[in-house]
């Protein structure tokens, strides 16, 4: 796999049969069949080494002997690295975080897609990759719910705590809390007792319960039981409490987290009075599960489906294609499943864009996990009365310092509806992390749930105003003659 | 068992960064942010509006919450950028344009 440090930003590019955007297992999976294939294939990647959050691993400077203990599929990501590797089909190009798409215009080899990326502060670090066709694998983030405290250095999130502890083999305290809900709690605490930190208490606000109404999709992923299950023998072992429908409902401190309360939760996620403990730590690891991140799609006009959860993802065909003509998708973009799922559908994606047949193995796998994915998503999907231990003066917005009372009076005493009229009156989700992590918090203070719409971002990422400067370029003809 | 010993890391020899002036170990490969958190550092950035301390949130680069001056460019996410010898990170108070004021 050639690494090429950029692509020409000037002058005329190779056009590539197909442009993956995202080196996690989705990606990777794709990039490795289209080019099995015969595709030639530019994978583009924000990160700096391939493998996306969930093959992320230490640096090698570091000199990890081991670097499997930290990975569930280690062997699988192993593999794909090194095929790709010896590819002469496939271009890495780590470090391009694409902020826009341009949809080129299918059959028309003049016309390929423009993906817009940036590489660097520097006027000189952006660049342009051209493709026939393009497969977004831009995987997900994580959703949050604020609570009093939850801005206090030392609360970090759980993707984020496992993610620094992966590439950097760093803890950010010796005995933190895990708190939130969904399976990522359990892998994430279960990798932070591994490498030596004490766990005082696992907090999940669901009771699990929701898991029994899907019989027969637990029995349809016995892989995912098996994991699951390997977690919650490690924790056991480590004598680390599981506290079902519970929440921390505050984090104290002045300069750094030292403790948090944690209630008791109704069915509908209230605190129950007189239920509060406190726990002492040094750090806090939260996360509400994991919401799809889809604009360089959704600004095309590509259309989604809303989850059980109540998050946005990507409609797709039974060949991964959006409704965007030239427009894959694969992996968490299409709804929140897990690495497996991602694996199979980056080979699906491959498949339909190289227009093959596809394989039966990987369509049985996305069936299973598909359905195992709904059930997951209803399970942990956030009770409506959560905002309840939300108080006034919690930042909700974390960028912008938006108190959820200042909110709350958009809502109350000017009549806003919904996140984007909170949005422009309060400047709630109009920081830097552009509403990522505020976003399903600010939809559901501002009454309307977010309603499974995806939020809009014109330029995925900050973009430095030099960078945009020089695509200003002249204007095409038959564009001047619209004008 | 600590996480170096956990994936039996063998790292090079560590580098020094400054961090407000003190010096600061850092492993090969880690990000400046990681040398803070193994040194026991939580923040770096004092925010706009109430002057809060902040530090490391999301850890993937997507937060910004990270922001700092670095070799004098503010607005910096420690979480992303590898730790290079000498490398001066400066607590940064609010956007970090204050030399712009007037």
């Amino acid at each position: 796999m050639p690494t090429s440090k950029s692509e020409p930003s000037g002058g005329r590019a190779e056009v590539h049969d197909l442009a993956v955007i995202g080196a996690g297992p989705a990606g990777l999976a794709a990039a490795d069949a289209a080019a099995g294939l015969g595709l030639r294939v530019a994978l583009v990647d924000a990160g700096s080494r391939p493998g996306g959050q969930y093959y992320r691993h230490p640096a090698p400077g570091l000199g990890a002997a081991r670097p499997e203990k930290l990975h569930h599929g280690w062997a699988a990501f192993a593999r794909l690295r090194a095929r790709l590797a010896a590819s002469p089909l496939v271009d890495h190009l780590p470090g391009h975080h694409v902020w826009a798409a341009e949809a080129g215009v299918p059959g028309d080899g003049e016309r390929p897609w423009r993906l817009h990326a940036t590489r660097g502060p520097e006027a000189g670090d952006r660049a342009t990759v051209l493709a026939r066709a393009v497969l977004l694998a831009t995987g997900a983030y994580e959703r949050h719910l604020p609570f009093p405290g939850w801005t206090l250095p030392g609360v970090v999130t759980a993707g984020g705590a496992q993610a620094m502890l992966k590439s950097s083999l760093v803890l950010p305290g010796r005995r933190i809390v895990v708190s939130g809900s969904g399976p990522l709690l359990l892998a994430a605490a279960s990798s932070l007792v591994s490498a030596g930190a004490e766990v005082p208490a696992i907090v999940e606000a669901t009771s699990y319960l929701g898991y029994a109404r899907g019989l027969p999709a637990l029995a349809g992923n016995p892989a995912k039981l098996a994991e699951g299950a390997s977690h919650g023998a490690r924790l056991l072992r480590r004598g680390v409490r599981l506290r079902r429908s519970s929440a921390v409902v505050e984090a104290h401190g002045t300069d750094r987290v030292t403790a948090v309360t944690v209630a008791r939760l109704d069915a509908r996620w209230k605190p129950v009075p007189g239920s509060e403990r406190r726990i002492a730590c040094d750090a806090l690891a939260i996360g509400h599960g994991l919401v799809p991140q889809i604009e360089l799609a959704t600004e095309l006009g590509a259309e989604t489906v809303t989850g059980p959860d109540g998050a946005a993802a990507l409609k797709v065909d039974a060949e991964q294609r959006t409704s965007v003509p030239g427009l894959w998708a694969a992996g968490e973009t299409c709804g929140v499943g897990g690495a497996d799922l991602a694996l199979a559908e980056g080979v699906l994606a491959a498949h339909a864009v190289a227009g093959r047949p596809a394989p039966a193995r990987e369509t049985a796998t996305r069936r299973r996990r598909r359905a195992f994915a709904a059930l997951m998503a209803a399970a942990h999907a956030p009770g409506p009365d959560w905002t309840s231990w939300v108080t006034d003066d919690t930042d909700v917005c974390r960028c912008e310092e938006v108190p959820a009372g200042e909110i709350r009076a958009a809502v109350e005493e000017l009549g806003a509806g919904d996140a984007r009229t909170v949005k422009l009156l309060t400047r709630a989700g109009m920081g830097w992390c552009q509403g990522r992590m505020c976003g399903p918090a600010v939809a559901c203070l501002s009454g309307d749930g977010g309603g499974g719409r995806a939020d809009s971002r014109p330029l995925s990422c900050p973009v430095p105003l030099a960078q945009l400067a020089q695509l200003a370029g002249p204007v095409e003809p038959e564009q001047r003659r619209r004008d | 068992m600590d996480p170096l010993d956990l994936v039996g890391a063998e790292p090079g020899p560590a580098r020094t960064v400054l961090f407000d002036g003190r010096p600061v170990p850092a492993l090969p490969g880690q990000t400046l942010a990681a040398a803070l958190w193994a040194d026991g550092v939580l923040a770096w950035r004092t925010t706009r509006g109430g002057g809060r301390p902040r530090g490391a949130f999301c850890g993937i680069g997507q937060c910004f919450d990270c922001l700092a001056t670095v070799n004098g460019r503010p607005n910096q996410r420690l979480c992303l950028l590898p730790a290079e010898h000498g490398d001066t990170v400066t607590t940064q108070e609010g956007h970090g344009h204050a030399d712009l004021e007037v």
